[in-house]
């Protein structure tokens, strides 16, 4: 049992660590796109470290308690993970929809920090952050379901070894159309460019984290980067037929994050109205499409 | 011949624990700086070649930032009126320690072309530490980039400590500010 507890802060560690670094890679690529040089690789680091060592102001205990509950919930959520398909912390406790709950309890955290601030563009970022999470949820989760109903198992290690079975394809080739759907849901999971609506630093003062400074900020960004890893690993266990060793996780890991970075370094930003009509209309089309083509007919690649 | 006993390490003091850390803290908090760029003037022009690839200000690890409380440094590019003047104490105030404030173009060190003007304070000084001045009206991309690598340097070697004045002189500050203002406090809607 202790072992599984270290286990699995060691799976949060390695998470927070990976996605930090990759972070600060992308933004090197970022800088390349737009003929920079970009910022050091580990420039992530140095900004968190940063943060942690400047001295904060308090809105309250609302405001620090929120930080640390939304903290601890994100890290929480990382010790379920599995990082390969025979590599988990705690065995059979890695369902799918554990999850979705878990992931809530630092989005909830979040959500009441940014309200104890009391600043008004908080509360219009926790509002359009809970927006577009009802958004893109309807259309992931209905193709979400559809792989449940394929594989036969909602543990995320079912659904690797499904996809790693001589015979099955990946979900992203067997379901070509709900892949799309995965990877659109994905974006806006990460906030990234056309979704940004809830962060959106020129036009609502980068939304929930306008009253943090200092140490908060910083636990913020250390919780961003282990969501963002939460999320990117869903999609690759998904998607991308899991992993069979570290180094396969590495290489997938770092191609969807990039890819999702790309895209979003050469769009622009939606307005919140705009972000829910679009998930409504052709993503939730297309999952829906995806849903009857795949379990009524059985067309699956 | 050395003693091969086993010595204790020398006890340090927790002062120079402290200077310790905090020499650690220096290495990154020079290494990340983040604007909050309190635009006002005509100098303000200069700041996107520094930020795009002409000069690329994110190799040297800054960026523009969205709010006072997340910033490190504040930019003032240009002349304040007695209006702006308000806002920018509010802002300063707002910051989170250490901060450090860097000051663009004649404007804020005499006054520059507005030096006769009725509403225009002549010397940001008086009113604010600033830690860095860049003069030139306007100062070209070059010297505003010389300006931020001079502020490492001074966090480098201690000498940026324009937020500590600023406690150490906190009533005389003050009182500059109550002369020329008359009231710091703001009456309006996003103030009260």
């Amino acid at each position: 049992m202790i072992l599984n507890v270290l286990t699995g802060i060691g799976i949060a560690f390695f998470a927070f660590v990976l996605q930090t670094s990759i972070a600060g890679i992308n933004r090197k690529i970022v800088g390349r796109l737009q003929k920079r040089i970009g910022p050091r690789w580990y420039q992530e680091f140095i900004d968190i470290f940063k943060l942690l060592s400047k001295r904060s102001v308090s809105h309250g205990w609302i405001f620090d308690f929120g930080v640390i509950m939304a903290l601890g919930g994100i890290i929480g959520t990382a010790m379920f993970m599995p990082i390969t398909s025979s590599f988990v912390a705690f065995q059979d406790y890695d369902n799918f929809f554990i999850f979705v709950y878990l992931l809530a309890v630092g989005m909830l955290g979040m959500a009441m920090s940014a309200s104890g601030s009391g600043n008004p563009w908080a509360s219009i970022g926790v509002m359009r952050a809970l927006t577009t999470m009802l958004a893109y949820e309807v259309p992931f989760l209905i193709v979400v379901l559809t792989i449940v109903n394929i594989s036969g198992s909602s543990s995320m290690t079912g659904i690797q070894i499904y996809q790693q079975t001589v015979g099955n394809n990946w979900f992203i080739i067997a379901l070509p159309l709900g892949g799309i759907v995965g990877f659109i849901s994905l974006m806006g999971m990460l906030g990234k460019k056309p979704f940004e609506t809830y962060i959106a630093p020129a036009e609502i003062a980068s939304g929930p984290m306008v009253e943090y400074g200092g140490k908060q900020l910083g636990m913020l960004f250390i919780l961003h980067e282990i969501s963002v890893w939460i999320e990117v690993t869903l999609f690759v266990h998904l998607f991308l037929g899991g992993a069979t060793n570290i180094v396969e996780f590495l290489i997938k890991y770092f191609a969807v994050y990039t890819l999702a970075n790309l895209i979003s370094n050469v769009n622009g930003r939606f307005k919140i109205d705009q972000v829910v009509t679009f998930f409504y209309k052709w993503p939730l089309l297309m999952a829906v499409t995806q849903a009857v083509i795949a379990i009524y007919f059985g067309w699956v690649i | 011949m050395l003693s091969t006993k086993f010595t204790p390490a020398t006890k340090l003091s927790k002062a120079e624990i402290d200077r310790k850390w905090w020499e650690i803290g220096d290495f990154f908090r020079r290494n990340s700086l983040w604007l909050l760029m309190y635009c006002t003037g005509c100098c303000a022009i200069e700041l996107p070649p520094a930020m795009t690839s002409a000069y690329d200000m994110e190799r040297l690890g800054m960026g523009p930032m969205a709010t006072p409380r997340q910033a490190d440094i504040l930019l003032v590019s240009g002349y304040l009126s007695l209006k702006t003047l308000r806002r920018l104490i509010y802002t300063y105030e707002q910051m989170s320690e250490p901060k450090y404030v860097v000051a663009l173009g004649s404007c804020p060190i005499n006054g520059g072309i507005y030096h006769d003007s009725h509403a225009v304070i002549n010397q940001l000084d008086q009113y604010i530490p600033v830690d860095v001045y860049v003069a030139g009206c306007m100062p070209n991309t070059e010297a505003v980039m010389n300006g931020f690598v001079d502020l490492m340097d001074q966090i480098k070697h201690k000498t940026a400590n324009g937020w500590k004045k600023y406690h150490a002189h906190f009533e005389w500050y003050k009182e500059n500010q109550r002369n020329s203002l008359g009231e710091v406090d703001v009456h309006d809607e996003f103030h009260q």
